[in-house]
């Protein structure tokens, strides 16, 4: 699944370190997200998308649709 | 950002090295019940039902550590190693029943020994968490 995931943790200057700190997972985890490599779950997904102010839809984009 | 939340990566550091630690204890535990009873104290049963008890303590052990370890886990992580350990389980199962009838059919000429299944487990297990972490890298 496609994300802006990688330019929302760019606006803020954030590390994937330091937003996997944020976000309690590791940093691998992270990055596995950004490349669209593995898909967070719905709790990880509003954790993210409440972190940088945004809907899931904005932040998250759903290639089946 | 950093010293205070920093703490969930301490605390997965703190849990993997107590499943060490429980590991080694059940790999000595486990030594001493199998060694000793022939080396140290000539089959005395008492003795001996201490050393399996002390064994199956330290399994138990290990067990609580492993389920503590992989709470301390985040969900990319899980699936890695449940990805790994289904695949073991499956590996096991599959090389279980081969292995068991090869003595029989004449292919190996020593008995099958459980060990040899574990030692092959392991080395599957870890491959395929090896192959987990290169996925997602």
């Amino acid at each position: 699944m496609k994300n802006h995931l990688k330019v929302l943790r760019a606006q803020r200057d954030w590390t994937q370190a330091q937003l996997a700190t944020v976000l309690d997972v590791s940093r691998q985890t992270v990055n596995a997200i950004e490349k669209g490599k593995f898909d967070p779950s719905l709790p990880l997904a509003f954790k993210i998308a409440r972190l940088f102010d945004r809907s899931i839809e904005e932040v998250f984009l759903d290639e089946t649709t | 950002m950093n010293t205070e939340l920093n703490k969930p990566a301490t605390s997965l550091v703190n849990k993997t090295l107590n499943l060490a630690l429980w590991t080694g204890a059940w790999l000595l535990a486990t030594a001493l019940a199998v060694f000793g009873p022939q080396l140290a104290w000539d089959f005395q049963t008492s003795l001996t039902l201490a050393a399996v008890t002390l064994q199956l303590a330290a399994g138990g052990g290990m067990a609580l550590a492993c389920v503590q370890h992989l709470r301390g886990l985040d969900e990319l992580q899980r699936k890695i190693q449940l990805d790994a350990t289904g695949a073991t389980l499956i590996a096991g199962m599959v090389m279980a029943g081969s292995y068991q009838i090869l003595e029989e059919i004449r292919l190996i000429t020593f008995q099958p020994e459980i060990s040899h299944l574990m030692v092959a487990m392991a080395i599957t297990y870890m491959c395929m968490v090896f192959r987990g972490y290169r996925r997602y890298q």
